[in-house]
């Protein structure tokens, strides 16, 4: 069971209509590892998150988590086995505190049901306030805590971000998968972010990351896969991956990908 | 952690309560509602005492109804269905339409389950359906409920078509008829006023209730649905489950209030269950405040009311100013109402009372970090 190998994808493919946005992608993350996905806009990035986090089916492929195939399973069920995600246009709970937008997060590993809520015994009491506990730490853990009463739609942008990432954890994941949490980050708040990545990763967290900040990718993480037009073209640690001529040619059109290369 | 725990007690400066004024205005509150309908009975007429009461059977719909649109974020334009099963379920288990008396403790939450059976078959052909499409949806059942209300009369009699059903039991406890008249001491206990009483106790559980479901983890759960799905389902939570849990719920409040409308009014009919109540009790969702459960009982109230203050104040008013008569009290009765509504959710967009933002006090709480703080102390 516990194989080094947490997450596995074997031919991973998605069409939509006449596109094919996913053309037999492979890859694997290994536990403990922050696993990049980088590519230039429209490679398939967040199609490949929306495909493995249940939310599109695969037209075909197999993904492996933990030892156990996870195609077809809905997007609850995926939650439920250990991947949160985050969104790449901030899907918050915008009418609802930080505090409670975490709490959500608690709702997949806690268990009180109607009559429980209805009757509030001891088990549900006490269930509760470890909710509010938990995700009051995970605010802290993120840095959003003294913005915990104040609705998800009031926060700053990077509180926001922040704030996802906290409720995504809040669902104890085995794979934390971030889509672009960088976005609209100034350089204090990137520097803050990788910190963050850093300690999740600490603390037992498999991160996969897309990114558009090179910077960040380059410094955070430990292997880099790089689709482009949906497929896959490079895969390796962030150093070899910078020099691969297909990638730089993906990023910069081949011409200039030449010239960079004669230079080198 | 020790400089996070400093900051912890930052955040928020807890509203000061003061618990004896709150339970002063409780006991105030209490004593107030206690006599009201004797007040009414004798200032106004026991018809007020029984205005009163299908304003409070309107709080259970409407906070049903909350739950569904509120909570869940669902529209439902076809609530009444529900309070209408509610309403025949009582009427043909005790009423000498097939003979049965059942009593009514066992009636009512037979009814519940009932409804809830029709939430449930409303909420699963639509789990996929949201905001205007599922309106549509919902306003369709509404209409075939109602249309099966009024047709089940052949081959077998079961509903007595558009005649209705007559002779209703009233509701019996332990030889307590609320249908009858009882002196005690003084008093006089009419029918409008003992349905009052139960009607009250009732619906102070049923705030109760509301307001812990919504505190809880399936409100929040319904919450995050209404604001939104694809995150509440990346977030882990059954959105089916959820959904229908809300439908089923709902439903069934309506369900138990249909069961107090039987044997209050004694005679029931499909007329009684027609779309316009479906918007009426929206109406007072909306009006309310969408998702705030005292906002919604406030909703109800307002438009249970005002129509019927209206009916008695438009003609007098007319005649002390103009010297007579001008326009209809019924037609112009209902236009003041529709303006009154226009009126109110341009100037209040979100309810009377909008949903409350939820502050959580964190001073108080021990444990919260490492325990070396002395914030336990403030």
């Amino acid at each position: 069971m516990a194989s080094e190998v947490l997450l596995d994808a074997q031919g991973i493919t998605k069409r939509f209509g006449g596109v094919l946005a996913l053309a037999e992608v492979d890859f694997s993350i290994r536990r403990g590892e922050i696993y990049g996905l980088i590519g230039p806009n429209g490679a398939g990035k967040t199609s490949l998150f929306n495909v493995l986090t249940g939310i599109y089916p695969a037209d075909a492929g197999r993904f492996l988590f933990d030892g156990q195939p996870i195609a077809g399973l809905k997007p609850n069920d995926i939650a439920a086995r250990g991947i949160a995600r985050t969104f790449q246009n901030i899907r918050l709970f915008q009418n609802l505190t930080a505090l409670e937008n975490v709490m959500i997060g608690r709702h997949v590993r806690t268990h009180a049901g109607v009559f429980g809520a209805i009757l509030r015994d001891r088990r549900t009491l006490a269930e509760e306030r470890a909710i509010e506990k938990d995700a009051y730490e995970l605010l802290a853990f993120v840095g959003v805590h003294r913005r915990a009463n104040d609705l998800a739609k009031h926060l700053a942008y990077g509180d926001q971000r922040r704030l996802e990432i906290a409720r995504a954890l809040a669902t104890q994941p085995k794979l934390l998968a971030l889509d672009e949490p960088a976005a609209g980050m100034n350089a204090t708040e990137t520097a803050q972010l990788r910190t963050l990545l850093e300690r999740i990763r600490t603390e037992g967290t498999t991160i996969l990351l897309i990114e558009h900040d090179m910077k960040l990718v380059m410094r955070v993480c430990d292997r880099v896969l790089v689709l482009d037009y949906g497929r896959r073209i490079a895969e390796g640690p962030a150093s070899q991956v910078q020099k691969d001529d297909k990638v730089i040619a993906a990023y910069l059109g081949p011409d200039i990908a030449l010239d960079v290369a004669r230079r080198a | 952690m020790s400089r996070v725990s400093e900051e912890l007690k930052l955040p928020i400066a807890p509203a000061r309560r003061r618990p004896a004024v709150a339970l002063l205005g409780t006991l105030l509150l209490a004593v107030g509602l206690a006599i009201l309908p004797f007040v009414l009975a004798s200032g106004f007429g026991t018809a007020w005492v029984r205005i009163t009461n299908l304003a409070i059977l309107y709080c259970f719909l409407a906070l049903g109804l909350n739950i569904v649109v509120g909570f869940a974020g669902l529209l439902d334009l076809g609530y009444i269905a529900f309070y209408g099963v509610g309403a025949y379920t009582y009427a043909l288990l005790a009423s000498p339409h097939f003979g049965l008396h059942v009593p009514f403790w066992i009636i009512l939450p037979i009814g519940a389950f009932i409804a809830c059976v029709f939430g449930v078959l409303l909420g699963a052909p639509t789990l996929k359906l949201r905001g205007d499409y599922l309106a549509i949806v919902t306003l369709g059942f509404g209409e075939i409920v109602r249309i099966f209300l009024n047709n089940l009369s052949r081959p077998f009699n079961l509903t007595n078509g558009a005649q209705g059903i007559t002779l209703i039991d009233p509701f019996r406890i332990d030889g307590y008829n609320f249908g009858r008249v009882h002196a005690v001491g003084s008093l006089t206990f009419s029918t409008p006023i003992n349905y009052y009483y139960f009607l009250l106790i009732v619906l102070v559980a049923v705030i109760a209730l509301n307001i812990r479901l919504q505190n809880s983890r399936i409100g929040r759960a319904w919450e995050a649905i209404r604001e939104d799905e694809i995150a509440a389902r990346a977030m882990g939570i059954n959105t089916r489950n959820m959904k229908l849990l809300a439908f089923a719920m709902g439903a069934s409040f309506g369900g138990i209030a249909g069961g107090m409308f039987s044997a209050m009014q004694g005679f029931i009919s499909p007329e009684s269950f027609v779309l316009v109540e479906s918007i009426m009790v929206l109406s007072m969702v909306v009006l309310g405040g969408m998702g705030n459960v005292f906002g919604v009982v406030l909703g109800a109230l307002i438009l249970s009311f005002v129509p019927e203050v209206l009916r008695y104040t438009v003609g007098p008013v007319q005649n002390a100013v103009f010297g007579r008569t001008l326009i209809d009290p019924e037609v112009i009765r209902m236009l003041l109402f529709g303006l009154a509504l226009v009126l109110m959710m341009l100037f209040r967009p979100a309810g009377l009372l909008p949903s409350a933002v939820r502050k959580r006090e964190f001073e108080t709480r021990p444990a919260e970090t490492d325990g070396s703080n002395p914030e336990g102390a403030t």
